[in-house]
């Protein structure tokens, strides 16, 4: 069973139903409980990064780091990715889950904000939540804070400046773009999350 | 590289996708389920479902659409026509939708973008707005371009996005369904006046109507109906013209 995360924050239909057309067991949540009876665990996220302060007053916070230490297989999505960095720019006072060092900033003034398009990837080789995609593979992206490179940069992406487009460390898994908007390359990414 | 984006748009008249002539006219052009599958599936970067009657008495209708398009497609979908408050919007989004786009109401209050983005996010508010060249500045028109909005496009543009909007969807009504090329000026002094990514919208006719809003209008995206349902022109062979001609684009899909 794969746990979807809802924290108030957007609308997960999307995500759900492209999980549930590759044939996974789905159940979307607000009970930090349910974190621990799940398999595997999607944190997806739109917009502002003030909104992650809802973890904290409903104590999902504590089951979703709990939950990653452990190994659980976890995969963040957008802002759901951002929050696995140490923080962001767009509301220091909210704290990330700092598992990937370095903070979400935005993009130089030279390109227009919020980056919303299909851009490439230059993918890194060994990642098995990108495995068999191929180089160059185009994605949805929708944001206007990006995550920094890092040794757990498994797939970059260019605009204005070269930021990470997905991360993965042992089971913990992050995506900047939209891999349920994202046609057949997004879904394949779903499905290798699913046999993860 | 960020590509341009190509979107196809359904004008859905009841339960059947439409398509007029500078908003008159319209021709049946199929079921909207089956025509976004298929455009997605030649290459359409992204799918729009207009309800272009938008009348209280068929939003069941609409939402049922709404649902059953969703239901296969894995690329951006937004949908708009009639929504005048936050749980029209709501009932779209929960019907599957990743946007919406809203026109008239947008105008009417303005605050009704950032009541939306609040809830769903700025990147899940479409600002629609349908112009026309009027003494040498461009003026919005509202109810489905019935009414003159005594506003100036660019000018609204500006705000729109102040308030929250995420993307302008811009329609020349003086190019819609002609055929003759998108309004460059337009399109430019939009995307000029605003950070926010802009649709293009109104005229699409040929690969080189679309080389030169991308160029000379710098729009960052451009929708059409009419080309695509008639198979006046193939998306995926628009995009090889387009990639031949150094315009960035997903390809392959």
């Amino acid at each position: 069973m794969i746990v979807i995360v809802d924290y108030g924050a957007g609308n997960l239909n999307s995500v759900k139903k492209a999980f549930t057309y590759l044939g996974a067991e789905i159940v979307v949540t607000d009970q930090p409980k349910m974190l621990s009876a799940a398999d595997k665990i999607v944190f997806p996220g739109v917009g502002h990064f003030s909104s992650l302060r809802a973890l904290d007053r409903s104590g999902l916070r504590g089951a979703l780091l709990q939950a990653a230490s452990t190994g659980k297989p976890f995969l963040g999505i957008c802002l759901g990715m951002q929050w696995l960095f140490e923080g962001s720019e767009e509301c220091i006072e909210v704290a990330g889950a700092g598992i990937f060092p370095g903070k979400c900033r935005q993009f130089p003034s030279s390109v227009k904000s919020p980056h919303v398009g299909w851009n490439s990837l230059t993918v890194q080789p060994g990642s098995r939540l990108l495995r068999d995609l191929a180089q160059d593979s185009f994605v949805y992206y929708t944001h206007s804070f990006h995550a920094p490179l890092v040794a757990a940069t498994t797939a970059a992406t260019e605009y204005g400046l070269q930021f990470a487009g997905a991360v993965e460390r042992g089971n913990i898994f992050g995506v900047q773009f939209h891999p349920e908007k994202s046609g057949d390359v997004g879904l394949s990414i779903l499905k290798n999350f699913c046999e993860v | 590289m960020l590509t341009k984006r190509i979107i196809a748009c359904l004008d859905m008249d009841g339960s059947r996708v439409v398509k007029g002539v500078r908003f008159k006219n319209l021709r049946d052009a199929g079921d909207p389920a089956e025509c976004a599958t298929a455009h997605a599936r030649s290459g359409a970067d992204e799918i729009v479902l207009l309800d272009i009657t938008a009348t209280s008495g068929n939003r069941n209708t609409l939402l049922d659409a709404v649902r059953a398009t969703a239901r296969s497609l894995f690329v951006p979908f937004t949908v708009g026509g009639g929504i005048r408050q936050l749980e029209d919007a709501a009932a779209v989004f929960d019907a599957g939708a990743d946007k919406i786009a809203i026109n008239s109401a947008a105008v009417r209050d303005p605050a009704l973008i950032g009541k939306i983005a609040g809830r769903f996010g700025s990147q899940a508010v479409v600002v629609a707005i349908d112009a026309r060249k009027s003494q040498g500045s461009f003026e919005v028109f509202v109810a489905g371009g019935r009414v003159p909005a005594g506003r100036d496009a660019i000018q609204w543009a500006r705000e729109a996005a102040a308030c929250g909007a995420g993307e302008i969807l811009l329609t020349s009504m003086d190019r819609d369904g002609t055929q003759s090329g998108f309004d460059c000026e337009l399109v430019r002094a939009v995307a000029e006046a605003v950070s926010i990514p802009v649709i293009a919208s109104g005229g699409a006719g040929s690969a080189r109507d679309f080389i030169e809003v991308f160029r000379d209008g710098r729009a960052d995206a451009a929708l059409a109906a009419s080309i695509f349902h008639f198979g006046l022109e193939d998306i995926a062979e628009l995009k090889r013209e387009l990639r031949d001609a150094s315009i960035p684009v997903r390809w392959p899909c």
